[in-house]
């Protein structure tokens, strides 16, 4: 019986356990930061104009300006327009299946304490087909950035109404104007338990940048609303927030408290287009760190042990 | 028991002992009598006195109350499944006493509890009756709090008098299941046992004594199907996983959230099946191949996640322990209804691997070769185990876990250049580099559910969507090529061929020593590869007039099931019928020896 028909085939490994990856040493540890022609891959497939296109670009000055390496970062999408994200940038990545981004993700976190992982995705995407795993993701605590380009409609699949759309929004699906309540993503977020939560649009460069980088280095479940136009089917869905469009663009109140949820979710409730900034940032367990926990009590037990030693003891107790 | 020869007399007692090579006792109660507990105890002592042993119960699908069986046979030798008729019932009332009287063969032992059960008459003749008030003597010996917990452990101790059973390791055994509790439970339940042992069963006529059993090489263990399948999991090196509740696939959730985190591995309670399986998935990118696993309905939640999984050719294993179906169907009864959705569940060309494993040791050997299979091959493998096997519990050889158990940890060292999905590559297989992996090149590879070119970018041409369904369906009839051949169970030419798979191989194998025992030309073959199939199976049909697969889900609207259904189509051969029911309990061997002959008559 023991004899396997199709045995172990040995490969190099790195050998230590999940939660404390080797990695094996760098053949020239004083790599250069990356240049935004080496962070560069396919050229996006979007329409001209569309606002994610300065999402993909600020994504780019981040990783040349924090130096992180091709192989650190880890992108990772689901599908929709906004979540085509991975093939554009030359890093390794994954284009998983529609609204699931995020618990691929969490996998992906979970056992690689040495990566950084960005989500990108769409409102259809995180919110609707997405929903639960949101509200999931959100309260564990899993360690990642999750940006979600915001365009209140379904751009892959051409105008239907999307969970964020407006009441009133004449898409293909409501020719008469959506009657939906839509969902408000920052409430959302605070409410689902999310420890970094923050509200950008894509005509403000720098601040898309500021919110990413500060997401970044938040340790924990960080989003980021991005409101990112659709020219092509939500054509100034978000004038009211662009300067230049005679919108007006607010920043968070200086004197507003980020730790407090009551005002953060208040700060959310604000009619459009309302402020933009970090509204709140908590300081809570990851389950990443919770997870290692749990790991050290129980490997403190079985410490020095092999593997086929620890599961000989219990086998022991099975006789 | 029936195979009893000799008989010696006890020293100063008046019953006579009889040496028997096996025996089938079903214990019937309510669910909350630790009628588990009891089978439970009787197969770890099977298994430490060398002895084979097979269970089966059922467990009633609400959490508390309603009746439960567990039926255990133990034997000297090769012990195939748990037994068409049961040679002794222990029942508790007359619940247990009327519903299950039907299992018991004439002339078997109604062992009944008399505070509780009252004999019929007309049932006087055909079976032996000996009532023992079990509850109030239970309440007796733990010194009357005037409830009868214990009444399984009293009904232990009787057990082992009826059946001379080894008192001292019993006792051992009870006394480790209970250390840790209060002492006084392990007094109790010392006391009970001791009570029912000295108890002096006036009307047994005789006691009985097994054959010793040939000595082992190695001790064996005792486990379920499930514990097997989560320790082969850890011993293949799997590390992460990812999982929602459901019966009877927690088990062995619950099994990896505790075990792994000694390892340094760990495994998540996700939200739903599909968040299991994306997670799982993660994991597998991220370079140790991950488990995900569930029952029927969250194997259909699985599909379109599965689908990225032979797309993308991550690997991953599945593991799906069939209930009854479909929708929320027979949460606690077997059925083997799952073949075609793990098989071809799913839209598009997809293929994966799929592997049955037969029995409890069986699970284990499995678990190692489907993390093998889906590493060598970059694919999602599916273990497709069912309830029967996941409960059950089988003593078997201790498995040499120093040889087996395999570090599949990932290779983070630097590459120069990678295509994950490369067309030439000499195998024709995928290897992903796990994140991490630099790449001197400065080209990153992509994992994707669009179709691709080599360095995973999405392609609209024609000639790549086929050049890579292709590679994806080539690497699986590589594999095909190094699945061993199963040989047939009995000469490889005759009348019948009896086909199983899954669970089913016991029953089938004791259906044919029965059969050549009586002069019948019927062999089995189990098939334990199902998808992809290993070649040249027609080669031993060729040597069978008929071709009966055995297997338990309906016969669906053209007359065969799942598994034949795959078989008619690979061989174009309409001898290949089914023998198919659909009752929610294991075949037994008279039910198998029946249906076989009647269709093979042509009636
Ligand atoms: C299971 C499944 N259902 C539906 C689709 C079709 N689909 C693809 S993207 C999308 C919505 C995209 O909207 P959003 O997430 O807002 O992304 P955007 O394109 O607007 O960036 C839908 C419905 C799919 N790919 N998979
Ligand atoms: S359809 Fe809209 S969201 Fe999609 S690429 Fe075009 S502009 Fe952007
Ligand atoms: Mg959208």
């Amino acid at each position: 019986m023991s004899e396997l028909a199709i045995p172990f085939q040995t490969l190099p490994r790195t050998g230590g356990n999940l939660t404390h990856i080797t990695v094996p040493p760098l053949p020239d540890a004083e790599r250069k930061g990356l240049t935004k022609k080496e962070i560069a891959a396919d050229h996006p497939t979007w329409c001209p104009g569309c606002g994610d296109f300065s999402v993909l670009a600020l994504y780019f000055k981040l990783i040349e300006k924090r130096k992180l390496h091709h192989e650190k970062v880890t992108t990772i999408a689901g599908i929709g327009c906004s979540s085509r994200f991975p093939y554009f940038v030359q890093a390794h990545g994954a284009h998983f299946i529609h609204g699931r981004a995020l618990p691929f993700a969490s996998g992906v976190s979970l056992s690689r304490p040495d990566l950084h992982v960005f989500v990108f995705g769409g409102d259809g995407d995180a919110f609707s087909i997405g929903g639960n795993h949101f509200s999931h993701t959100a309260r564990k605590n899993i360690k990642m950035t999750y940006v979600v380009m915001d365009n209140w409609v379904y751009g892959l699949t051409k105008k239907q109404t999307s969970p964020t759309s407006p009441l009133g929004f004449k898409s293909k699906t409501d020719t008469w104007g959506a009657v939906d309540q839509p969902i408000n993503p920052m409430k959302q977020a605070i409410s689902a338990g999310a420890t970094f939560v923050a509200r950008t649009t894509h005509t403000n460069p720098n601040h898309v940048l500021q919110m990413m980088e500060a997401a970044m280095d938040h340790d924990g479940f960080s989003f980021v609303e991005c409101l990112s136009e659709c020219i092509e089917f939500y054509e100034g869905a978000f004038d009211a927030s662009n300067p230049r469009k005679g919108g007006t663009f607010t920043t968070v109140p200086a004197d507003h408290d980020v730790t407090d949820e009551i005002a953060a979710y208040k700060l959310s409730g604000e009619p459009f287009p309302g402020h933009f900034g970090i509204f709140y940032k908590a300081t809570r367990p990851t389950k990443n760190a919770n997870e290692a926990g749990v790991n050290r009590a129980a490997m403190s037990k079985t410490g020095g042990m092999k593997d086929w030693q620890i599961l000989q003891k219990t086998f022991d107790r099975l006789k | 028991m029936s195979d009893a020869t000799t008989q010696a007399p006890v020293s100063g007692g008046q019953q006579k002992i009889s040496k028997i090579h096996e025996t089938i006792i079903r214990i019937a109660g309510n669910s909350q009598d630790g009628i588990q507990a009891i089978g439970g105890f009787l197969a770890r002592l099977a298994g430490r006195s060398e002895q084979d042993v097979m269970t089966f119960m059922t467990i009633p699908s609400t959490i508390s109350g309603g009746p439960s069986i567990f039926q255990v046979r133990i034997g000297s030798g090769e012990v195939l499944s748990a037994g068409d008729e049961a040679d002794m019932l222990l029942c508790f009332y007359q619940h247990s006493y009327e519903d299950h009287i039907s299992s018991l063969k004439l002339g078997g032992i109604v062992l009944y509890d008399s505070d509780h059960v009252t004999p019929k008459p007309e049932w006087q003749d055909n079976y032996r009756h000996v009532g023992v008030s079990i509850s109030s003597l239970t309440v007796e010996a733990i010194g009357g709090t005037g409830r009868d917990k214990g009444k399984n452990i009293y009904s232990l101790g009787l057990l082992a008098k009826i059946f001379d059973l080894n008192v001292e390791k019993l006792t051992m055994l009870v006394t480790e299941r209970f250390t840790g509790k209060d002492p006084s439970v392990v007094q109790n339940a010392l006391a009970c046992f001791n009570a029912g042992y000295n108890h002096s069963l006036d009307n047994l006529l005789k006691t009985y004594q097994f054959y010793a059993s040939e000595k082992l090489d190695r001790h064996q263990v005792v486990m379920n199907g499930n514990e097997a399948l989560g320790y082969g999991l850890i011993a293949a090196g799997v590390r992460f996983g990812a999982g929602y509740p459901i019966t009877p696939w927690s088990d062995i959730m619950e099994l990896l959230r505790r075990e792994l985190p000694k390892y340094g591995g760990m495994f998540i309670q996700c939200e739903d099946e599909i968040a299991s399986i994306s997670m799982a998935l993660g994991g597998s990118y991220a370079g140790r191949v991950a488990v995900t696993g569930s029952s029927g309905p969250g194997i259909s939640l699985k599909t379109e996640a599965l689908g990225w999984a032979v797309m993308a050719e991550m690997p991953l294993v599945i593991v799906d322990v069939q209930r009854g179906g479909p929708s929320t169907g027979m949460p606690t009864s077997i059925e083997q209804s799952d073949l075609n959705i793990v098989c071809f569940g799913g839209h598009g060309d997809s293929p994966r691997v799929v592997i049955a494993p037969s029995s409890v040791e069986d699970c284990f050997h499995t678990a190692i070769e489907a993390v093998n299979v889906a590493r060598k091959y970059s694919t999602p493998v599916i273990i497709l185990t069912d309830q029967a096997i996941a409960t059950r519990i089988e003593a078997f050889e201790e498995p040499n876990l120093e040889k087996l158990c395999q570090d599949i940890s990932p290779d983070l060292a630097p590459v120069s250049d990678h295509k994950p999905y490369d067309l030439t590559a000499n195998d024709g297989v995928t290897r992903h580099i796990a994140p991490g992996t630099r790449v001197a090149s400065g080209k990153y590879p992509i994992v994707t559910g669009l179709e691709h070119d080599e360095l995973g970018h999405p392609t609209g041409s024609s000639k790549l969507h086929t050049a890579m369904t292709a590679k994806r369906r080539n690497k699986l009839r590589k594999l095909a090529l190094e699945l061993p051949m199963p040989k047939t169970y009995g000469p490889n030419e005759g009348q019948i061929l009896l086909v199983s798979w899954g669970s089913s191989q016991g029953p089938i194998r004791e259906a044919v020593d029965r059969a050549r025992s009586v002069g019948e030309a019927i062999s089995g073959l189990h098939i334990k590869y199902i998808n992809p199939l290993p070649n040249g199976l027609d080669e031993i049909f060729k040597g069978f007039r008929h071709i009966f697969v055995v297997e338990l889900n309906d016969e669906g609207l053209y007359g065969y099931g799942q598994l034949a259904g795959v078989l008619r189509a690979r061989y174009c051969d309409a001898r290949i019928r089914g023998i198919n029911k659909s009752d929610g309990l294991p075949w037994k061997v008279k039910e198998i020896l029946e249906r076989a002959r009647t269709l093979a008559s042509g009636k």
